[in-house]
């Protein structure tokens, strides 16, 4: 069996962001504790009913940086030793505020090689609409440490529609992952989701509207282009060779364990995942089945979120046929539009095409 | 002549909400003529949308049993009628088979227009009125007034009345009594031919067709053979009975006087039309009972399936409903922007919004409806008249000489205060005033000649808002009148959408042009492209909007997480596709058209 990738959630959250919908909470110390050995005793359990090696392994959340280094040690050396051989990509999320630059050496020491920094915009003021605790310097300061640290493979979130940004605001920001020499960046356009605070206030939030946030999108892809930070998914960009290895196995539908409560699975063709219950994953992890996975249609679903598309030489390889003729077909409509484009071996979005990827996908698959 | 002393014929007549079924339901009770674990309220409203909707659509009878005070056993004979204009024939059927009418008012409310209405129409059946005042537990009851105003505006006896809570049961009984005192008994005819009023008729699907009669002259029994006099229609009788509350109970006849129902393995009800004569092949009568009218209908639309696939059980549930409802008509059409669809004709909105809702609830069917429309007449420069209820087929208007629209005589009962109000209603819906009546201090009679185009929309709703509730409303047909009609088109991206065409008169048509391409505009999502939406008049285009091009439409995060619940969400926008009809290269949600049918004040 190819490489899986391992991901491991951490449920926790110094506080809530107003529009984050994630399974999160505050916990104490002695709960994390308990965690964390429920995770290990799992990641141990699951390499002998799963045999395969992970060559990825993400630690997302939550707020992974919650942990105490031993913690994330821990966690780090149990997924080391049970599924993977030599070196593979160690991400860890972290929250910039209040990390020290102990912190980094440790987790640096101990395997990991990624970090991923929400800075979600560069103007404080937005930033403390979304909740977020750190200031600007703070996260230069975080970017500054882990890069002293050994870790060079520093990736930034950016949001994209903030309430009261602007086309101005957003340059500031796209402006600050450059200077800050960063080698990849997820600019995520904000949904308001249900069961948010957010979502309660939605009217009052002086959104940007549509139209303005796919001005957004499109001057962030051209701009971050433009400095070497080159788009190879719909929300993600980076140097060559800095592409996420471990987000790009969801995106090529390739298998995946999710450890912890919430977290989802994909393997040998099922999906599943964990119940949103981190008190009753420390008690006994229960799985619940969420449906077969890899069909084409679900392959294709995915593909056409990268930049590299649908190529007939590998649906051909994975499924035995090329892409259906009738997909290409309808993709044709869409070329004509500039949305998508078609050679005899690819299928791909345009960046438009990406900003209408819902209602292209629901057409032509 | 000799009368049939132990039988009272009656309805019970009011104005919507003054509580005709339930005091119908208690008169079922006191008469036993429902088990206790058996009742349920408002038990004739045997329709779950007549129960939902307070409203009684269909006409029913039963047939009660009543020891009076004078110790005597009396057969009472309940004919329920339908509570809407629309239905005013079949009220007037039911009427022609009584007597006498129970008139409940609403000892808060008094006199509305229905009352007065239903009022008229029984004293034109020389009915002997028995006026109830109900619900005297309600706090703002007034009974006494209510009696007054009964006595001022209708002239009949009230003083007297009994005063009745059907909801509590209070005082019910001596309804009854009054019904044997002041109800003639039935004329005493069995010597007679044959002569039955069908007041209803009911398609089952073991028996056929039940026919609901009221017989006047002469008996009936099985095995003779029974003459429809208006179709000719003959059929051999199976069974007559009489109906109990809950069930049907065989009768080795029926004789004057006497109400029950006839089966003779009749297929449609077409073949028992409401207010026909049966009489016997063998003795027939030489006459027909009088006031049989075939209705035509007075609204017609545009019904779909939303899918395309539901053509054919769209007709079956279209025939099996008609085979319960004479005025219910249809037949096949075609538009460009529906597809395969019927055209069908009804008595007015209720019973088009009865039927809709029957379709999609008891027949599981989405459907697509286009606006209502009256049937014109359209006079052509060469002397020939064309009668057009779709509005696809509404000429060139270059060979027009002139148009005629449908009109009503309506009757508006309201608090003095709200007349202001009415009058600009009904100005706007382009009423010609025809007078104003004090009734009393508390309650004017408004009347107006107004277009039946203007009505059937959403005029009653308007009116009851402006007036908070007060105005009451009843109208008749009054015939066709001279009229500025102009055909309005809606064109998406450029393509004329027929299923959205409709006439209007022409001072209207600008108003309405902005309303209609504001609230298509509204309503049609934006898609990959920019779709202008016209209105026009012939090629002039009078209104116009655009609905912006769509640009974004992504999920921007989707993790190892969010894949199953992606592909759900793209399951449900392609299921969503499905529903959309599609015009050219433009799509379009349902809601779009219910929103151009309902537009706002």
């Amino acid at each position: 069996m190819e490489n899986i990738g391992l991901y491991l959630h951490i449920p926790f959250c110094a506080s809530k962001c107003p529009y984050c919908d994630f399974y999160s909470f505050r916990s104490d110390r002695a709960f994390i504790g308990q965690y964390v050995d429920a995770m290990r005793a799992e990641i141990i359990k699951k390499s002998g009913e799963i045999n395969c090696k992970a060559d990825t392994l993400y630690i997302g959340g939550g707020t992974p940086s919650l942990l105490d280094f031993s913690q994330i040690s821990l966690l780090v050396s149990a997924a080391k030793n049970r599924f993977m051989e030599g070196e593979g990509e160690i991400t860890l999320e972290c929250n910039p505020h209040g990390v020290t630059r102990e912190f980094f050496e440790q987790i640096s020491a101990c395997g990991v090689n990624r970090i991923s920094l929400g800075l979600q915009s560069a103007n404080d003021g937005e930033r403390r609409r979304l909740g977020r605790r750190a200031d600007c310097e703070e996260v230069k300061r975080a970017i500054e440490y882990a890069q002293k640290s050994g870790i060079e493979n520093i990736s930034l979130d950016v949001m994209l529609g903030i309430p009261g940004s602007t086309l101005e605001s957003l340059e500031k920001t796209l402006g600050f992952c450059v200077s800050q020499g960063v080698f990849h960046i997820s600019c995520y356009m904000l949904k308001i989701e249900e069961n948010t605070p957010f979502y309660k206030m939605r009217e009052r939030l002086d959104l940007p509207d549509d139209d303005t946030v796919a001005d957004m999108y499109l001057f962030a892809c051209e701009y971050l282009e433009n400095r070497g930070l080159k788009q190879y998914e719909i929300s993600n960009f980076a140097r060559d060779g800095y592409e996420s290895r471990h987000n790009l196995k969801y995106w090529n539908c390739e298998p995946y364990l999710g450890v912890g409560a919430s977290a989802h699975s994909f393997i040998n063709g099922r999906r599943f995942y964990c119940k949103n219950d981190a008190h009753g994953f420390v008690r006994k992890p229960e799985y619940i089945c969420d449906g077969d996975g890899g069909s084409f249609e679900e392959y294709a679903m995915l593909k056409l979120r990268l930049t590299n598309g649908l190529t007939e030489t590998e649906v051909k390889s994975k499924f035995g046929f090329g892409i259906p003729k009738s997909l290409r077909e309808k993709a044709v409509k869409f070329a004509d539009r500039g949305l998508v484009l078609t050679d005899g071996e690819r299928v791909r979005l345009t960046r438009e095409g990406f900003l209408l990827s819902n209602t292209i996908l629901a057409e032509i698959l | 002549m000799a009368k049939k002393d132990n039988i009272r014929n009656f309805s019970i007549i009011a104005h919507i909400d003054h509580g005709k079924s339930t005091l119908a339901d208690r008169l079922l009770e006191l008469t036993n003529s429902v088990a206790k674990r058996d009742m349920e309220e408002q038990l004739l409203d045997n329709m779950e949308l007549e129960r939902e909707r307070g409203i009684t659509i269909k006409a029913h009878a039963v047939k009660l049993d009543y020891k009076a005070n004078d110790g005597r056993e009396y057969v009472l004979n309940l004919i329920d009628t339908p509570g809407h204009v629309d239905f005013n024939y079949e009220v007037s059927r039911s009427l022609a088979a009584c007597e006498g009418a129970v008139l409940i008012v609403d000892a808060s409310q008094g006199v509305e227009a229905q009352t007065l209405a239903n009022t008229y129409l029984a004293l034109d059946h020389n009915l002997e009125i028995v006026p109830v005042i109900n619900k005297i537990d309600l706090p703002a009851a007034d009974p006494e007034r209510v009696a007054h105003e009964v006595e001022d505006v209708i002239g009949i006896p009230c003083l007297d009345s009994p005063r009745v809570s059907a909801k509590t049961g209070e005082n019910v009984g001596a309804v009854l009594e009054e019904i044997v005192k002041l109800v003639p008994p039935p004329d005493d005819r069995d010597a007679e031919p044959l002569r039955a009023l069908i007041f209803d008729s009911v398609y089952d699907s073991y028996r056929g067709v039940i026919v609901y009669v009221r017989v006047m002259d002469g008996k009936i029994k099985p095995g003779d053979t029974m003459r429809m006099m208006a179709t000719g229609a003959e059929f051999t009788v199976v069974e007559t009975g009489y109906m109990r509350a809950t069930s049907l109970e065989p009768s080795k006849q029926l004789s004057s006087g006497e109400v029950g129902y006839i089966t003779a393995s009749i297929k449609t009800v077409s073949d028992a039309r409401v207010g026909d004569t049966v009489t016997t092949a063998q003795n027939p009568a030489s006459q027909a009972l009088p006031g049989y009218k075939k209705i035509n209908p007075m609204v017609f639309c545009g019904i779909y399936p939303a899918d395309g696939a539901d053509y054919e059980n769209l007709r079956d549930a279209l025939e099996k409903l008609q085979l319960n409802d004479a005025s219910l008509s249809f037949e096949p059409e075609t538009s460009g922007a529906l597809g395969f669809g019927f055209r069908c004709g009804f008595l007015g909105l209720l019973h088009l919004e009865i039927i809709q809702e029957r379709l999609e609830r008891e027949y599981n069917l989405d459907l697509v409806t286009t606006v209502p429309s009256v049937v014109y007449k359209i006079h052509l420069t060469d002397k020939s008249v064309v009668e057009i209820d779709n509005p696809s087929h509404y000429p060139d208007p270059a060979s027009i000489e002139y148009s005629e629209e449908p009109v009503v005589e309506a009757h508006i009962y309201a608090p003095p205060e709200y007349v202001g109000a009415i009058m600009d209603l009904c100005q706007d819906r382009r009423g010609a005033y025809e007078g104003m009546t004090y009734l009393d201090a508390d309650r004017v009679d408004l009347k107006y000649v107004l277009p039946l185009n203007e009505i059937i929309y959403d005029f009653f709703d308007v009116l009851k808002s402006r007036t908070r509730g007060y105005a009451s409303f009843d109208y008749e047909m009054k015939g066709y009148q001279k009229s500025q009609l102009v055909k309005l088109d809606v064109l998406l991206n450029g393509d004329i959408i027929d299923a959205l065409s409709f006439i209007i008169h022409s001072d209207k048509a600008y108003t309405r042009a902005r309303k209609i391409a504001e609230k298509l505009k509204d309503n049609i999502p934006r898609q990959m492209f920019e779709i202008p939406v016209q209105i026009a008049v012939g090629s002039k285009v009078i209104a116009r909007e655009t609905v912006k091009a769509m640009r974004k439409d992504v999920l921007a995060k989707c993790y190892g997480g969010d894949i199953t619940r992606k592909k759900k969400l793209l399951e449900k926008q392609k299921e969503g596709k499905k529903r959309m009809r599609k015009f050219g290269t433009v799509e379009v949600p349902q809601d779009a058209f219910m929103a151009v049918l309902k537009l706002d004040e």
